[in-house]
């Protein structure tokens, strides 16, 4: 956090270091600029610049640009300035582990959504007129249908590269998904909701929802058949809500189902509200995230107070471009070789039309499941109806989400743990927790599988009627033998490994002597004395890297 | 910011080494041989595979030399450390801040006026600003209950032409519409043929099935999904997106799945020319419930 922290005052990280070590002479590090205030600033960056240079061996005097970019770079710092800052984020360190690029595919789906959807949106007419195709897909030719369809066809077939484009974006769009759930799966089993990541967890709760939204609103504007009937579910949905339900359809919908204005207002909620929304959330989402800095697994010297990874520049720059390079060739593959949603089979739609099968995207199947595998209760108390979609699809996505956003607050009303965490759990040390999490993953995805009802009777020779049923028991059986299993295995696994020790905490420990690490507090910030040359304070436990070791790698204290 | 007390990276033992450049160079180079083949395939054909295999390539080899690059030399052999830092507020600060803040507050508290009027008038302004939305969709209440049937009004099929009682096939099913509503979501009616005793009515429906021809609502009463398909060996519809089935010879009852009330029936009648003519409205309204779908009006 590099702007906030430069920004404090000089004397809150003075005292700050002081409290958690009183041998600590701040002022005597030289080349710290960050316990220097106003004017001296500048001065003292370029020294620190300079010396930092000089330890590197190859890099000219301050002042002397040789490349372009550097007088470029330079223009800009006249004007703007931002080279200390500069230089905090090249530094800034992310810690490294697999599970922490899902976010990151995520975010590099959005990218390509947002790439292809600019290029789409070009090519599609968003309006329900009626009009006669003439295109170049011959069994479409002479056929009465909206705009929105035909102009959907016209950029399959008759804009160079429109398939791909159309194609790519929809993979994008389930993958993009898939990745927010899967992130959103790890940030759970490793407890990394837990203070002081709660607000961001809601954020990315609600981004979550909006891309959900954001998927049934894109695959909905095609206006196809199977589109149209995701519509006409969507419409009924939203009308069981009590007392306002009708009322905010009619808004929606500009009067009954189907109308001519939800096409051009999904349009205008697909490509402008939800992704401008989108846009502020991930920002952030991730402006809280470099806060933060990012959370870390046990290991290598991990702690609360500390980050332990790798810097941004150049070696994570270089892996998170090469991420999105990957994702973007995966998506692009995917949009070449293999077809989705190819609308042109489904006909335009008409209200008294349905195909079966019908199946919505992966990402609304298990609202899909709950749709079907809800018994027929309706409740009435004299003319006031509660409708069976009510409970099916309002308030079963209702609680889903609801809990979801409600998460961290019940888990630490349950652990009583309101402290502060930056090292993540190992699922099976939180055997309870995960659990939890297993049951809800098993649950959605039998109400998923049910979402597929019809697909999966034909596939296995047996009747709807049996699945449903089979579905209906399974969704609770299912999910509770998973829960159970797991909470045995996290236990199992306990015995077995034992507790994680991190045996560079343990070599620190040893070091030190004095009963463990201070400094825990993270209060020296800004003010570490680690560049002080002699390094003696072995017991401060921080990060102190000494300078005249000769292994660059070597940044334990203790170990030096 | 934390003072990085770390060497520049990059410069670990041998990082300077010129082996294993050999597979992020290739990479790089496929990636440029695709993306000109991308460029020449677009201007060409444009074929879909081909240009997603490309696409794939050239993203692909910028990728994969980007991280084998990475991984090879610039990923020091130790992770590096840095310290986290504090995120709450000191109390000085915190302090100090109320102290700034209390400046407003008190102004807002002497003149308490001045504050509730302002109060009052954000709201009023806020709620003035909600109106417009009203102008997004009528109150469609009633035309939630009501279709353009009505007695007298002519069954035509999806082409719009009338349909002779007579002309209506035995155990077949038929998507009609009120004339001059062809294609209405909400009107959309099955006819169905059904052999002699095989419909129970419902008392008070005897008459609306001339010729044991039976009208039904299309439109399921779970989430409005068209009830396409009939199965006449069991007299059963089945709507095809949550399977909800209705037994056409209890007057659609639902009998499975997650619908609960029934196709509501259309009165059936023949004029003097032989055609088919509703006789009324739907039984109750068609469609999926809401909270007040069952108030009379």
């Amino acid at each position: 956090m590099s702007s906030d922290d430069a920004a404090d005052p000089p004397a809150a990280a003075g005292n700050g270091a002081g409290g958690s070590n009183g041998s600590k002479d701040v002022s005597t590090t030289g080349t710290k600029a960050g316990t220097k205030a106003g004017t001296k600033t500048v001065t003292k960056t370029g020294v620190e610049a300079k010396a930092h240079h000089h330890r590197r061996g190859k890099a000219p005097a301050a002042g002397k640009d040789r490349t372009r970019l550097a007088k470029a770079a330079r223009w800009f710092d006249a004007r703007v300035g931002g080279a200390r800052i500069g230089r905090g984020a090249l530094q800034k360190i992310f810690p490294n582990h697999w599970s922490f690029l899902l976010g990151e595919v995520a975010l590099y789906s959005f990218l390509v959504l947002v790439l292809t959807g600019i290029y789409l949106s070009l090519f599609f007419d968003a309006n329900t007129d009626v009009t006669t195709y003439s295109g170049s897909y011959a069994p479409l030719q002479g056929q009465q249908m909206s705009n929105a369809y035909a102009s959907s066809i016209g950029l399959s077939f008759d804009v160079k590269g429109g398939l791909l484009v159309r194609q790519i974006h929809h993979w994008a769009a389930l993958i993009f998904l898939g990745a927010i759930v899967v992130h959103l799966l790890r940030v759970f089993f490793t407890g990394a909701f837990r203070r002081p990541r709660e607000i961001n967890w809601t954020i990315g709760v609600t981004l979550f929802t909006l891309a959900l939204m954001n998927g049934f609103a894109g695959y909905s504007l095609l206006d196809d058949q199977l589109s149209g009937t995701g519509l006409r579910i969507g419409y009924s949905v939203l009308i069981s809500i009590p007392f306002v339900g009708p009322w905010l359809a009619s808004l929606i919908f500009g009067g009954n189902f189907p109308g001519t204005d939800i096409i051009p207002r999904l349009f205008v909620i697909h490509i402008l509200i939800v992704p401008v929304a989108l846009l502020m959330l991930i920002t952030f989402h991730l402006a809280i995230l470099i806060k933060h800095k990012h959370a870390h697994f046990p290991g290598h010297g991990a702690r609360d107070d500390n980050v332990v990874g790798e810097r941004l520049w150049p070696t994570y720059t270089f892996k998170a471009a090469g991420l999105f390079f990957m994702v973007a060739a995966v998506q692009g593959l995917l949009g070449g070789v293999a077809q989705i949603n190819p609308i042109w089979l489904y006909g335009p739609f008409k209200a008294e039309n349905v195909s079966s099968a019908s199946q919505p995207d992966w990402y609304m199947g298990w609202l899909e499941g709950a749709l079907r595998l809800m018994p027929n209760w309706e409740s009435r108390i004299g003319w006031f109806t509660i409708p069976n979609q009510f409970y099916s699809g309002v308030l079963v996505g209702g609680v889903t989400f609801g809990a979801m956003y409600l998460w961290p607050w019940i888990e630490a009303r349950i652990t009583k743990d309101h402290a502060e965490h930056h090292v993540l759990d190992r699922p099976r040390d939180k055997p309870w927790r995960t659990a939890v999490g297993v049951f809800a993953i098993a649950f959605y995805t039998v109400l998923g599988f049910a979402g597929s009802d019809d697909v999966l009777a034909v596939a296995f020779g047996v009747s709807v009627n049996f699945l449903v049923w089979a579905f209906r028991i399974g969704l609770f059986v299912v999910p509770t033998i998973a829960a159970l299993v797991t909470y045995k295995l996290c236990l199992e696994l306990q015995k077995r490994d034992g507790p994680f020790i991190d045996p560079v905490l343990e070599a620190e420990d040893a070091a030190a002597g004095d009963g463990g690490a201070d400094g825990r507090g993270g209060k020296d910030d800004g003010g570490g004395g680690g560049d002080d040359g002699g390094d003696g304070d072995g017991d401060d436990g921080g990060p102190e890297i000494d300078p005249s070791s000769a292994t660059p790698g070597d940044l334990e204290p203790a170990t030096s | 910011m934390a003072e990085p007390q770390r060497r520049a990276p990059g410069h670990p033992a041998g990082s300077s080494k010129r082996g294993g450049e050999g597979l992020p160079a290739v990479a790089f180079v496929i990636a440029t041989i695709a993306a000109i083949g991308f460029a020449a395939v677009y201007v060409q054909t444009g074929n879909t595979q081909v240009l997603g295999v490309l696409l794939f390539l050239m993203m692909g080899g910028v990728g994969v030399g980007l991280i084998v690059w990475a991984q090879r030399f610039m990923t020091p052999p130790e992770p590096e450390i840095e310290p986290r830092g504090q995120l709450e507020s000191t109390e000085e600060d915190i302090e100090a801040f109320k102290a700034d803040f209390n400046v407003g507050e008190y102004e807002l508290e002497r003149r308490g006026m001045l504050t509730k009027l302002l109060g009052i008038s954000a709201g009023a302004v806020g709620i003035a600003a909600i109106f417009p939305l009203k102008s997004l969709g009528p109150s469609a209440k009633e035309s939630f209950k009501e279709t353009p049937w009505a007695s007298g009004k002519r069954v035509v099929d999806e082409q719009g032409r009338p349909i002779l009682a007579n002309k209506v096939n035995t155990d077949g099913v038929l998507t009609v519409f009120p004339e001059g509503d062809v294609g209405d979501e909400f009107a959309q009616t099955l006819l169905i043929g059904l052999r002699p005793g095989q419909l129970v009515p419902v008392p008070g429906r005897e008459t609306w099935t001339p010729n044991n021809i039976a009208a039904f609502s299309k439109v399921c009463t779970h989430v409005g999904c068209p009830v396409g398909l009939f199965e006449a060996s069991t007299g059963q519809l089945l709507c095809p997106c949550h399977q909800s089935t209705f037994d056409v010879y209890q007057a659609c009852q639902p009998v499975f799945g997650p619908a609960a009330t029934p196709l509501p029936q259309l009165p059936l009648g023949i004029d003097q020319n032989g055609f088919l003519v509703a006789l009324g409205d739907f039984s109750s309204p068609p469609g999926p419930a809401y909270w007040d779908q069952r108030k009379p009006s």
